[in-house]
């Protein structure tokens, strides 16, 4: 599959401080995004992610390393009319209404006069804003904006969208929308990167991740590879037995309604445990096996690092 | 075309902000005021509104340019609006030079209201129009863009009230340097003689674009410096900008 985004080796440092101090962000970072994929940039707050995007979008430059957006130099007009791009917490000229603040960004683009208004409306469409056109972005709400924010990286029609922290700040509701926009971008062929540190949403629609500790990649693939199928321990909800009956087969905590959650790491204990409630008249209310999930993986990723 | 939407958004932004209106309120109130000076005044009163009238649109022209041009770019980077604008298909100098044209526009726009105005004061009080003084409106306009790429050099690496004090010194500086022009030819050679030399081949002279008095005496001005003054103001102003895009163009974003 042809390569939309390729990050090479990339280094990065700031210098901080009175003294001018050298810190170092990204120490080598080295990925690769596939044309139609969502891909998911996982990591804890500081860890490189929001520099990374900064250097594929110039707007920092990377001491050494090299950024390919679909076999051009990332810094050319070429590549960059192919991407649409939306930073973190983003925020716009507020003396500005929505049309005219997408009007302007539409002159910036190689787009046909004829076309432009039609593409500004099929827009404000797509992120449900067409009542909003002519309020202005400083009456906006966070989640309005982070809308706009999405029209205006999507109105060239990108063929890669670049976004950093999308989901950050909004309803369950907003991130649902957001969501359901970025997996129609796939289905439409198109390539979404994102950084994120909500993993339910990574895990729900994103392809493949790569996971960002200090400044290296520490691992990165497709998710289903990444998570294993192993269950790694059963829940139990059980009520009518006491919290001594169960010490031995595992964690027992009591939960409201004086039922009992029960933990248990080794599976062949379970068929034990069912005898145990035939035996002493309980009951069962729910069991769940738990697999490994992209939070388990990130958080052993993170401790490990 | 990039460098005309950015330049008109920067215009929008401009007209939409609400300190130009109180500095153009100052000017017009100063130019109001030329006319009560004239009425207080024994000799000449038209070469008194003249006079004041003129200072006031380079004044608050000055100020005008030096507030908004340090802003400009300081706030793109402040509010993050630089983020998005960065990631479209432009180079890095045709922001800069969208932004610098932008006010420039803004610029021209307040001078010819301010320029109305006077003609409109000048006229009830001298009941005729004397069109030599757009020579030296013109000039000012031609200050004005060098103060603003100046504002602009400064906010492309420096907080707004620093590039304000930078700018103004340079105004300042720019209007006084002429005195090293007299001290060199009066001081015999020497360390001294050079060092003045050096100063004054390197600080702005803003007095080339002053033809004010020149205007309101109706002495004559030889084309020859007309002309000298027009391409010191455009090189000085090209130079001032080639120095905020350098600055620019490498500029980390953090």
């Amino acid at each position: 599959m042809a390569t939309a985004l390729r990050i090479d080796n990339l280094h990065k440092s700031f210098k901080t401080g009175f003294l001018l101090q050298k810190k170092t962000i990204l120490k080598g970072i080295s990925l690769h995004v596939d044309q139609g994929e969502i891909f998911g940039y996982l990591g804890p707050n500081g860890a490189g992610k929001t520099t990374t995007i900064k250097c594929v979008m110039g707007l920092i430059f990377p001491e050494d390393g090299d950024i390919k957006l679909f076999d051009l130099p990332h810094l050319s007009l070429k590549a960059k009319e192919r991407v649409g791009f939306l930073p973190e917490n983003p925020y716009f000229y507020d003396y500005l209404t929505a049309s005219e603040f997408l009007r302007f960004y539409s002159q910036l683009f190689v787009i046909p006069e004829l076309e432009k208004e039609k593409r500004i409306e099929d827009i404000l469409q797509l992120v449900d804003m067409k009542k909003a056109r002519n309020l202005q972005l400083r009456k906006f709400s966070r989640g309005m904006l982070q809308r706009i924010g999405l029209a205006q990286a999507l109105l060239n029609n990108p063929d890669i969208v670049i976004l950093d922290e999308p989901l950050g700040g909004l309803d369950p509701l907003g991130r649902k929308e957001i969501r359901d926009i970025l997996v129609r971008l796939r289905e439409e062929g198109k390539t979404v990167f994102l950084s994120s540190h909500i993993l339910q949403d990574i895990e729900m629609i994103c392809d493949r991740v790569a996971i960002i500790v200090n400044g290296e990649i520490v691992n990165q693939g497709y998710l289903q590879e990444l998570i294993s199928e192993r269950i790694l321990f059963t829940e139990i909800i059980i009520s009518g037995l006491g919290k001594s009956d169960l010490e031995e087969l595992g964690e027992s905590l009591s939960t409201p309604g004086g039922k009992i959650l029960l933990k248990i790491h080794d599976e062949k204990k379970i068929n034990s445990v069912f005898r145990l409630i035939q035996d002493r008249g309980g009951k069962i209310h729910s069991l769940t096996p738990r697999t490994e999930t992209l939070e388990d993986l990130f958080v052993g990723m993170v401790k490990k690092k | 075309m990039k460098i005309k939407a950015i330049a008109l958004n920067t215009f929008r932004e401009a007209i939409r902000d609400r300190v130009l209106y109180l500095l153009l309120f100052f000017a017009l109130a100063s130019l109001l005021f030329s006319r009560l000076l004239a009425l207080l005044t024994v000799g000449d009163r038209v070469k008194i509104v003249t006079d004041v009238g003129l200072a006031a649109i380079s004044l608050f022209g000055a100020l005008m340019a030096i507030l908004m041009g340090t802003g400009l770019v300081f706030k793109e980077i402040d509010k993050k609006t630089i983020y998005t604008l960065l990631s479209k298909p432009i180079h890095r100098h045709q922001f800069l030079l969208g932004k610098y044209f932008g006010l420039v526009l803004t610029l021209f726009v307040m001078l010819f209201l301010m320029t109305v105005i006077f003609f409109v004061i000048y006229f009830l009080h001298a009941l005729k129009i004397e069109w030599s003084m757009l020579i030296a409106l013109f000039y000012i306009f031609l200050e004005l863009c060098l103060i603003t790429a100046v504002a602009l050099f400064f906010s492309c690496f420096s907080t707004p009230i620093l590039s304000s004090i930078f700018s103004l010194a340079f105004y300042l500086i720019g209007h006084l340097s002429w005195g090293l022009e007299t001290l060199f030819k009066k001081m015999s050679p020497g360390i001294g003689k050079v060092t003045a030399r050096i100063l004054y081949t390197f600080l702005p002279d803003l007095e080339n674009f002053n033809f004010k008095t020149e205007i309101v005496h109706h002495l004559p001005i030889p084309p020859q410096i007309l002309f000298f003054s027009t391409i010191y103001g455009i090189s000085y102003t090209v130079f001032v900008l080639f120095l905020a895009v350098l600055v620019f163009r490498k500029r980390d974003f953090i």
